[in-house]
């Protein structure tokens, strides 16, 4: 059995545990040892990073209906938050260093290339829900709209997925497996709905 | 034409050369990989940049053979560099067919005394919008297609990289559909610009770029100079690839550098060279539009894209 303390002791040592890759990846973009094509490569790992977090985020959900686990969801704005810092340092590298600000042929880019497009509804999709997460607005909006807004985690889990399948070009076992498990996250959800209407929020 | 090896070497010094580079590349092997490992190069680096634009820059040593394309030996770009120790370059065979006078099998060392390796600096363009710049060694394939004798009904030829999944770990898994394959028109086949390559700043092929021998075809995206060969035919209709079978709206039988015509996935207007920061401007044909664009002047490049 774990408690709600329990989880929460745990939060600083997950902070640094996601907090690090980041740090560790600007070090060695900075010191010149990201591989022969730093830039692609830190926009690669940043994005990976995001979409784990992002699925992550939906799993801790499914894992709080299990008794012993139910606290774990006090973890869930907190990976949550760090899923949108990766996504923005993610977009942030495409813009800045892939792109060099070009504005205008990066929202060509947006609207041309389909993969982009997926990515940056789901980046757009994340803004409403980092920018609700304090509990000041939760009580605010009031517990139900906010739970609405957050329903938006599953288009962005989504749409991330597809982002990533789409940019694949050969080999797609890595996007599916991810596809596969939101897949099987949203059914879980749709599953509990079905079977026990009663506790619906 | 600027890019053309004006640095012609026999063979034989060629291979004396080799033998030497081969020697020190040894002992550097066990220490680790980088580009000051190869010192030897740089005595005589003159040789590769005298042939080069003044936009243009080397690419190093290191670069070239650790970020590949070789879905052969897997689908990341340091794969084929982690995996492809156990690929056995030597002996090696390519098979002539089709429309030829006599279909015949060519050990590739009757092949190499039978032709003149000159050094040759081309630009390489990925269609996934990166670029380098590559010191090759090799020799025009229209040596090669002269010794087959192909029938003057021959129009296209096809390529075929060699199936050893024992060997090559990527093609244990069935990513595209193996072996690969490519083709060209015959008239680019004979283009001067096109060579069969055996080495690279002065080594025998590294496996991960495609060991022993490959081709290069500078003005076309990277994924037509299709490497490790082991058969070439002669037909009268155009040859399927790979990649246009995979995903036939993305790529082409052409594939020519095209910055006006955009992929699905990559703008190719753009592109960043390996080793720069800031992204440069896309040359129409790579930057060999003098050499070969009277290949395509009946042909609307937006449709055979």
């Amino acid at each position: 059995m774990f408690s709600t303390r329990n989880f929460n002791r745990s939060k600083p040592v997950l902070f640094i545990l996601i907090m690090f890759p980041s740090l560790l990846w600007a070090y060695q973009f900075v010191t010149g040892n990201l591989g022969v094509n730093p830039i692609e490569k830190l926009m690669d790992e940043l994005g990976l990073m995001a979409l784990r977090l992002i699925i992550i985020t939906l799993m801790i959900t499914t894992l709080s209906n299990i008794r012993p686990l139910k606290s774990i969801v006090v973890l869930r704005r907190m990976i949550g938050l760090f899923a949108f810092y990766y996504v923005c340092l993610h977009f942030s590298t495409y813009i800045v260093l892939d792109h060099f600000l070009d504005m205008q042929f990066i929202i060509q880019d947006i609207i041309k290339r389909p993969f982009i497009t997926f990515g940056f509804i789901s980046f757009l999709f994340l803004i409403p829900l980092a920018s609700t997460s304090t509990n000041n607005m939760i009580k605010r909006l009031g517990f139900k709209l906010w739970k609405k807004i957050h329903y938006l985690i599953y288009p962005v889990a989504i749409l991330a997925s597809m982002h990533f399948y789409v940019l694949v070009r050969a080999d797609k076992t890595e996007p599916v497996i991810y596809m596969g498990i939101i897949i099987l996250l949203l059914l879980q959800r749709i599953f509990k709905k079905l079977t026990r209407p009663q506790l619906a929020q | 034409m600027k890019i053309l090896g004006s640095e012609i070497t026999p063979y034989k010094t060629y291979l004396n050369r080799r033998k030497f580079i081969k020697g020190s590349l040894a002992s550097a092997m066990l220490a680790t990989v980088t580009s000051s490992a190869f010192a030897n190069h740089d005595s005589d680096l003159s040789i590769y940049t005298k042939n080069l634009n003044e936009n243009d820059k080397l690419n190093s040593y290191e670069e070239i053979t650790t970020y590949n394309n070789f879905y052969e030996f897997g689908t990341h770009k340091k794969h084929p560099h982690l995996n492809s120790g156990n690929f056995k370059p030597r002996p090696w065979t390519i098979k002539i067919d089709g429309l030829v006078k006599k279909p015949q099998t060519f050990d590739l060392e009757k092949i190499l005394s039978n032709v003149t390796i000159e050094d040759r600096v081309y630009r390489l363009r990925c269609v996934e919008a990166w670029s380098m710049v590559i010191p090759w060694q090799g020799f025009q394939l229209s040596e090669l297609i002269k010794m087959a004798e192909p029938l003057s009904s021959a129009k296209y030829v096809q390529f075929v990289t060699v199936f050893r999944p024992e060997e090559m770990p990527g093609q244990q898994k069935r990513t595209i559909i193996w072996p690969y394959r490519e083709g060209l028109r015959m008239d680019e086949a004979m283009n001067p610009l096109t060579i069969l390559a055996t080495g690279l700043y002065g080594h025998e092929m590294p496996n991960q770029n495609g060991a022993p021998i490959r081709l290069v075809v500078p003005w076309k995206y990277g994924f037509k100079s299709i490497k490790s060969i082991v058969e070439i035919r002669f037909l009268d209709t155009q040859p399927e690839t790979s990649w246009e079978t995979l995903a036939p709206w993305e790529y082409g039988f052409y594939a020519n550098v095209n910055p006006n015509v955009n992929h699905p996935r990559w703008s190719q207007g753009t592109e960043r060279r390996i080793g720069e920061f800031k992204r440069r401007e896309t040359l129409m044909f790579n930057g060999y539009e003098e050499e070969v664009a009277h290949l395509y002047k009946d042909l609307d490049l937006t449709k055979f894209y």
